[in-house]
């Protein structure tokens, strides 16, 4: 069955006018958001597909910056996203992409704070759903559904062991994991969605092991 | 108390001579692992929600585009003024489901049921028949698990969003849901509620979703109206015994055929039909240019 709760139905709360191109594009600003980890001082946003046709009457522009902003799908300030970002001294730019997208609803995102850069592409599934397909270049699968981990590795042997063996001695139970690499040898990404939040300590602990670059955690 | 069609619901009903409501609250109990309390507060903040959302819907809104607005305002007075055609219940469901339907378009809060395109079909009918039928607010709680309970085999045979099945998909599910909950909020069986499912999605089989530039205003706003006046004519001909020739099950697989072979032009692309009407394709021009950033 893929509806399993009466509250799919009768839900979610959310500011309109639409679930995908409205709802679905906070969810997938504020997830760029918390995969950033910190407020952006300067965003541009991308629209591919039905996206760069229609996002102003759906206001799938305000939508997202309001994620962006750190707003969720049924907060009615989504409206005054412009407001806030102006307030906050943050740049925001909207680009309309005219290449054929292979989801219709799809965004990109670049962040930018002081040296940091980071760029993290969405798409809109329908009903509020949504999925990161990409970050830094990097091919990946992530609802947000769930508290993740980004682990940004050196493409070794042990390397994906270390990190799960330490979770296993945690007792976090990883409910969906894969791994992917530009390039042989080089920077690889281990995505690993878990059923509990990850601690501090855990986090620092993974971030101490040889061969990790940089963790980007998903807690919710 | 599993239940995946409208055959298997409504026989676990008669079995166990409950309601369409009580069966969905004890599944979601058991899926969910939360008590009956918690489910049905949850349920509760949800009615709050598009009361707030219908409140403010009936104070007249402009939309987010700046296309439509101010029809549930005008509605809602015409009917205060008494003069009309048909008044009551009627009148009442039609405006207050455009007004929710118009605090979607100006970006309020809503609760999704089942889309937030088709937000205001269910709500309409229910707060309407609350205040004609004298009716609590748990009364219109039991009856909005009676609308998830149809919605939810809906959209697990069927679809329920109109970018796959069209218009028929999203009003056409929120008519079938209203109906089938306003059936059981006055007492009819679960036979009747069933009846009231089927003659209400069949009476708007093959409805296209083709609003104008895209937007979730023209015609969906209408046809919230319609959803719900559609509703109350399909659960008073179940309350008076009428049953489908085609059963409900049946009628939702219809459903599912007809959106899946509909062209793509009328799948919420703004392709075909009213969005490449001569007005579709002025707004069209109008709505789908410009840019908005701060630098």
């Amino acid at each position: 069955m893929k509806y399993q709760s009466v509250f799919d139905i009768i839900g979610p709360v959310m500011v309109g006018p639409s679930s995908s191109h409205t709802a679905g594009a906070v969810r997938i600003g504020l997830l760029a958001r918390k995969l950033f980890g910190r407020e952006p001082e300067r965003v541009t946003i991308h629209f591919y597909g039905s996206f760069a046709k229609t996002y102003k009457g759906h206001a799938t522009d305000v939508a997202t910056l309001a994620g962006l902003m750190g707003l969720s799908t049924f907060d009615e300030g989504i409206p005054k996203a412009f407001d806030i970002a102006n307030d906050k001294g943050i740049k925001y730019s909207f680009i309309e992409e005219s290449a054929i997208p292979k989801h219709p609803n799809t965004i990109v995102i670049d962040m930018y704070a002081e040296d940091k850069f980071s760029n993290v592409k969405g798409i809109s599934l329908g009903g509020g759903l949504v999925e990161i397909c990409e970050v830094d270049g990097f091919a990946l699968k992530l609802s947000g559904e769930s508290p993740a981990l980004l682990i940004f590795h050196i493409d070794t042997y042990g390397t994906i062991a270390s990190v799960t063996t330490l979770l296993a001695e945690k007792k976090i139970n990883i409910s969906h994991m894969e791994v992917s690499r530009l390039e042989k040898g080089r920077l690889a990404l281990m995505v690993i969605e878990t059923d509990q939040s990850v601690p501090d300590d855990i986090f620092s602990a993974i971030l101490a092991k040889p061969n990790i670059e940089r963790v980007v955690r998903l807690n919710l | 108390m599993k239940f995946r069609n409208m055959q298997e619901l409504v026989k676990l009903c008669e079995e166990k001579n409950i309601s369409f409501s009580r069966a969905m609250l004890e599944y979601e109990c058991e899926t969910s692992g939360l008590s009956k309390e918690e489910i049905i507060s949850r349920m509760a903040d949800k009615l709050s929600v598009m009361k707030l959302s219908a409140e403010r819907g009936l104070k007249g809104l402009v939309s987010h585009s700046g296309l439509t607005g101010g029809n549930a305002k005008l509605i809602h007075d015409y009917m205060q003024n008494g003069d009309c055609l048909t008044g009551g219940v009627f009148l009442d469901a039609i405006s207050l489901a455009v007004a929710i339907n118009e605090n979607n378009a100006s970006m309020g809060v809503i609760c999704a049921t089942p889309t937030a395109g088709s937000c205001g079909v269910v709500p309409g009918v229910l707060l309407a028949l609350q205040k004609s039928l004298n009716k609590t607010d748990d009364d219109i709680i039991k009856a909005l698990f009676a609308a998830g309970a149809v919605g939810y085999i809906i959209a697990n045979n069927a679809v329920i969003s109109g970018a796959t099945g069209g218009c028929q998909a999203e009003i056409g599910s929120a008519s079938a849901m209203a109906a089938a909950a306003a059936v059981e909020l006055k007492g009819g069986s679960p036979a009747s509620c069933a009846n009231a499912c089927a003659i209400a999605l069949k009476n708007v089989l093959g409805l296209s979703c083709d609003p104008l530039a895209g937007l979730v205003e023209v015609p969906c706003i209408k046809r919230n109206a319609a959803g719900a006046a559609n509703a109350l004519c399909a659960a008073e001909m179940a309350l008076a015994g009428v049953i489908s020739y085609v059963p409900c099950d049946e009628v939702i697989d219809s459903m599912y055929r007809i959106g899946i072979s509909m062209p793509l032009a009328l799948r919420e692309t703004a392709l075909g039909g009213l969005a490449s009407s001569k007005t579709g394709k002025k707004w069209k021009k109008k709505l789908w240019s410009s840019s908005s950033h701060n630098e």
